[in-house]
C-alpha cells in the first residue's frame, strides 16, 4: 500500500520506525567515526542534534580531519545537502502557515521521510513527513550518543549486516514507487545510470543531485505523449 | 580544533536550515504548473534510485560489497512476495550477516 496515501501523524510515526532504526545504526557509526577522528563526544552529539544530516556530517568531518580547512569542510557538507533545496521546494505548498512556520516545517525534509510522504500527484503528505522525521531525529541523536561514548568498531556493525538497512529501505520504497507509477521506471533507470557514473567523479551528495535530474525526463514524455519511453 | 568544531557545527546547521527553509518560505502555497508537478512527482523515484546506487557503490565505487548486494536482492524478492517492509529488511540483514559469517 502507498504509505503517503494513508493516515496522518500516527501513520507517519509508524512509518518512521524502520527509518529511525536504520538512522540509529548509521548514527552509531557516525558517533564512533567522529570520536576516532578526535572530536569530543559532546561536540559530536551536539552536531547530530543541530545538523541532523548523516551525509553532510560525515563529509564535513572527513574533510576537516583529513586536513582540509573549515571552508572546504563546509563546502563538502553543503554539496551533500544541496538536494534538500528542490525537495523542500517541492513540499512547500503542502506545508502550513506563514513564511516562518513553513520554513520551520521544511526542516522535516530528510530523504526517507520526504520520499514516504510523496503522493503520486506530486503533493506531500505533511503529517506523514513530519511524523516520520520526529521518529528519526531522536534516533539519530541517540545513536550518535551511543557511538560517541562506546565507540564500537566499524567491523562489529559490518558483521551484524547493519549497513544493509538503509539501502534496503530505499530499495523497498523505490519498488513501491514504481509499482504505484509504472511509467516512472524509466526515470528510476536513468537516475541509477546517472548516479553510477557521477559517483565515480563527484562527491556522493552531488551524484545524488545529478540523479534527481532524471526527473526532467518526464518533460520530454509530456512533449511526446505517444512515446512510452523517454 | 575547538574553533573549527564550534564554527563548523553552527555554520553547517545554518546552511542546512537555509536549504530546507528557502523553498517553503519563498514559494508558499503557490500552485506549480502541471509540468512542474510532473517533474516533482518523478523526483522521488529518481532520488531513490540514486540513493540505492550510491549506498551500494560508495565514493568512487569503493564500497561495493557482494554480501550487501545479495542481501538487497533477498529484500526485493521478499517484497515481491508481499512481505511487510520490516520483515524484508530483517531478511536482508540476516542474509548479509550470515554470508559474512560463512564466507569470511
Amino acid at each position: 500500500m502507498d504509505p503517503a496515501a494513508s493516515g496522518g501523524w500516527r501513520a507517519g510515526i509508524r512509518a518512521g520506525i524502520p527509518l529511525g532504526l536504520a538512522a540509529s545504526a548509521l548514527a552509531v557509526t557516525f558517533g564512533a567515526y567522529a570520536t576516532l577522528a578526535g572530536w569530543p563526544p559532546a561536540a559530536t552529539i551536539l552536531m547530530s542534534a543541530l545538523v541532523f544530516s548523516g551525509s553532510a556530517q560525515f563529509a564535513f568531518i572527513t574533510a576537516v580531519s583529513g586536513g582540509a580547512g573549515l571552508i572546504t569542510g563546509l563546502g563538502a557538507g553543503a554539496l551533500m545537502n544541496l538536494r534538500f533545496v528542490p525537495m523542500a521546494a517541492a513540499a512547500a505548498r503542502s506545508l502550513h502557515g506563514g513564511r516562518f512556520r513553513r520554513a520551520l516545517e521544511g526542516q522535516a525534509v530528510v530523504d526517507g521521510s520526504w520520499v514516504l510522504a510523496q503522493r503520486p500527484d506530486g503533493t506531500t503528505n505533511r503529517e506523514m513527513m513530519i511524523g516520520a522525521t520526529l521518529v528519526q531525529w531522536p534516533a539519530w541523536v541517540l545513536g550518535t550518543t551511543v557511538g560517541a561514548l562506546l565507540v564500537p568498531s566499524a567491523d562489529l556493525l559490518y558483521q551484524f549486516g547493519l549497513d544493509v538497512v538503509f539501502p534496503a529501505f530505499f530499495l523497498l520504497l523505490l519498488l513501491e514507487a514504481i509499482r504505484s507509477r509504472p511509467d516512472h521506471r524509466w526515470v528510476a533507470l536513468i537516475a541509477a545510470g546517472l548516479a553510477s557514473v557521477a559517483v565515480l567523479v563527484v562527491p556522493v551528495g552531488v551524484a545524488l543531485l545529478l540523479s534527481a535530474a532524471a526527473s526532467l525526463v518526464v518533460l520530454r514524455r509530456r512533449a511526446d505523449p505517444a512515446g512510452g519511453m523517454p | 580544533m575547538t574553533t573549527v568544531v564550534v564554527v563548523g557545527i553552527v555554520a553547517l546547521a545554518m546552511i542546512n536550515f537555509a536549504f530546507k527553509a528557502s523553498g517553503p518560505a519563498v514559494l508558499g502555497d503557490r500552485e506549480p504548473s502541471e509540468r512542474t508537478q510532473d517533474v516533482v512527482a518523478s523526483l522521488s523515484p529518481a532520488l531513490l534510485a540514486g540513493l540505492v546506487v550510491v549506498e551500494i557503490a560508495g565514493p568512487h565505487w569503493s564500497e561495493v560489497d557482494w554480501t550487501r548486494i545479495v542481501g538487497l536482492a533477498v529484500a526485493a524478492v521478499a517484497y515481491r512476495r508481499g512481505l511487510p517492509d520490516l520483515v524484508c529488511i530483517l531478511f536482508a540483514v540476516v542474509v548479509t550477516a550470515g554470508l559474512r559469517l560463512l564466507v569470511p
